[in-house]
């Protein structure tokens, strides 16, 4: 079963549907965080997720971590079905990072305690060879290890973030999940945490699922690219046909946005037309048609399907030949 | 290997001129906070009393004596062999008040501490699980709130009887309805926060989860509800007693002894008065020693 070609990390078909409550009478209403997503995840590579906030990428950071459970669908870790017996060894494999740094590290806690909690956790080593690891790691993120002493209330940003990845990789993980882990700092740091990813990806030869809301960050760091739209992924390309060759109508649309200053706001609305839809009620036919620019009769009432490219897949009836095929025909 | 291009700048905040530690900063905000430092040194020096009793009393507080009965304090020309008078039946005042700490501060604080624990568990589950919990817990806290205290107390004393455990419990279970929605609205605010998802991640275990990272981020809040039921507690009890229906006599309770004093409070008013007196003080010191803490642990929750 564990063939060299075996993805590393693979979903089938997940759908993850919360059940909200609209006010204090309200009756509940299913929300469909994640809408049969199919992705597959190669050792070494480094997939991007990207999409607007709200489209369900946290979700499914949550599903693969193992901290909430599909609603239908399957994750499978190196070929095997993860589920609740192996949560210990699953946690071993992979780790994530958050994106704020002010929010993952626990104030009442050292940076010595933050590190070594996982160490702990999995009764690895006793105190002094975990002091050791944990300077090791220290070493590994570019911060002295004089900081082992201080609380996270005494450091920058940037330090956190780094806080935050030494403490990810100190069980030194196979996979890891990056949720929007520069989105929160300053530019000027930015690059220089996107740079060490990058370094420790081909030092401890890394997976990266790189979510983010932003397509240029994802262009300096992944490899492959995947673009959510309202819980489905819409389109999956290699990260150069995707930049050279966009496809979606989507995508093309996020490429063209610029850069937006604050972290979460997604991209300008002013590019899009309409404001991102309600998930508790999403359009018809194709999610994306409100706001498409090239929308034609048939996105408004029938669901596009899934089509394989040369490098990857696209959902939209502009490359559904079938499609195409019958309203030259009409 | 080199990490070049991820070199940390140099950051003044890592240099000679260190951030304080959080400890360090919450040192300097108690130093500067007044309520905080007298209600902390009133409370302080009437434990010692309390602890120390049967060293500081002058007499014996449950020694009778008919002859010298309601002998005025010294401020009102009585003499110095019982500073603050003798109650009706002769035994020294201040002694009373003396052993009195001890019945107050015991009562507060195993109270506090009873219906802290369940408080703290009822609420801590209802915010950290959510769902069918927390609707359970919430409805424990409705109907909790739906029963007055001080008649729920005089009910079970009536039917116990009044002694000093009973007191102590019936307060230590009545009194938890205040833990039980602080520390759910407290464990709601931080259980989303990522340092937990982060820990949930790791593989830490629900209980880890809950006192490692949970537990110390709300503390704050817990120390606070801690004094307030502690104050309260006291008062009921002093309540109680004097209804008759809290500690028995010849425990020497200030309640009780505010109650024994109130006959003759027209014609000897500092009988009810000193009592009276170092209730209000006890209760005035630890309020604002919880109002103080909230305020140098969460300047931010000011208001
Ligand atoms: N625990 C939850 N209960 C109900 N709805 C949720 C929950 N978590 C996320 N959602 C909803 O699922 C959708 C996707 O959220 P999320 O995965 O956080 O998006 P993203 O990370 O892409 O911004 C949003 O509409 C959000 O409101
Ligand atoms: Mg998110």
């Amino acid at each position: 079963m564990n063939s060299p070609d075996t993805p590393i990390l693979e979903l089938r078909d997940v759908t993850k549907t919360y059940t909200v409550k609209q006010g204090l009478f309200g009756k509940s209403k299913p929300l469909t965080a994640l809408n049969g997503i199919s992705l597959q995840l190669n050792r070494s590579d480094v997939l991007g997720l990207v999409g607007e906030s709200g489209c369900g990428k946290s979700t499914m950071a949550k599903i693969l971590l193992g901290l909430e459970a599909p609603t239908s669908g399957q994750v499978l870790v190196d070929g095997k079905p993860i589920g609740g017996e192996n949560r210990l060894e699953l946690a071993r494999r992979i780790q994530p990072i958050f994106q704020d740094p002010y929010s993952s590290l626990n104030p009442r806690k050292s940076i010595e305690d933050i590190i070594a909690l996982p160490l702990r956790v999995h009764h690895i080593g006793d105190e002094a060879s975990r002091l050791k690891k944990v300077r090791d790691i220290l070493d590994v993120v570019g911060l002295p290890s004089r900081v082992l002493t201080n609380y996270p209330s005494q450091m920058s940003g940037g330090q956190r973030q780094r806080v935050a990845i030494a403490r990810a990789l100190v069980m030194r993980p196979e996979i890891v999940i990056c949720d929007e882990p520069t989105s929160a700092l300053d530019v000027s740091v930015q690059s220089q945490i996107l740079n060490l990813l990058g370094e420790l990806r081909r030092e401890f030869n890394l997976t990266y699922l790189f979510i983010s809301h932003d397509l240029a960050v994802v262009e300096h760091l992944a490899t492959r690219v995947a673009v959510m739209y309202l819980g489905q992924v819409v389109e999956e390309n290699s990260v150069e046909g995707m930049f050279v060759q966009t496809r979606h109508p989507y995508s093309k649309a996020l490429l063209e946005s610029v850069l937006t200053p604050e972290p979460g706001l997604g991209v300008p609305d002013t590019h899009l037309g309409m404001a991102y839809p309600n998930p508790i009620e999403p359009p018809s036919g194709c999610h994306f048609h409100p706001r498409c620019a090239a929308v034609s009769e048939i996105c408004k009432q029938q669901a596009p399907r899934t089509q394989l490219t040369t490098y990857g897949r696209i959902k939209c009836h502009l490359h559904d030949e079938t499609v195409q095929a019958k309203l030259v025909q009409a | 290997m080199t990490h070049s291009s991820s070199a940390l700048p140099p950051d003044p905040l890592l240099q000679e001129t260190l951030a304080p530690t959080p400890a360090e900063r919450l040192r300097r905000r108690v130093a500067g906070h007044k309520g905080l430092l007298f209600g902390g040194v009133v409370l302080g020096l009437l434990t010692i009393v309390a602890l120390f009793a049967p060293l500081i009393a002058p007499h014996d507080p449950y020694a009778q004596n008919l002859m010298g009965r309601m002998q005025p304090p010294v401020f009102l020309d009585g003499t110095w062999e019982h500073i603050l008078g003798t109650d009706h039946l002769g035994r020294d005042y201040l002694s009373r008040l003396i052993y009195g700490a001890r019945i107050s501060l015991l009562i507060g604080t195993v109270a506090a501490l009873i219906s802290g624990t369940i408080g703290t568990i009822l609420g801590v589950s209802a915010g950290y699980f959510g769902g069918r919990v927390d609707a359970v817990v919430t409805f424990l806290i409705n109907v909790r709130l739906a029963l007055p205290v001080v008649l729920v107390a005089l009910a079970v004393v009536a039917l116990l009887g009044g002694s000093l455990t009973v007191v102590i419990c019936v307060l230590g279970f009545l009194l938890w309805d205040r833990f039980a929605v602080v520390m759910r609205t407290s464990t709601l605010q931080v259980r989303n926060r990522d340092y937990v998802t982060a820990a949930q991640a790791i593989g830490g275990s629900t209980p880890r989860v809950i006192l490692s990272e949970i537990m110390p981020n709300i503390l704050n809040n817990l120390i606070v509800v801690i004094t307030l039921e502690m104050a309260h507690a006291i008062l009921l009890e002093a309540v109680l007693s004097f209804l008759g229906l809290g500690v028995q006599p010849p425990t020497p309770s200030w309640g009780l002894m505010v109650a024994e004093g109130k006959n003759m409070m027209l014609f000897e008013p500092w009988l009810v008065l000193i009592p009276g007196a170092v209730l209000f003080v006890l209760v005035l010191a630890i309020n604002l020693l919880g109002d103080g803490l909230r305020d140098v642990t969460a300047p931010e929750g000011r208001n």
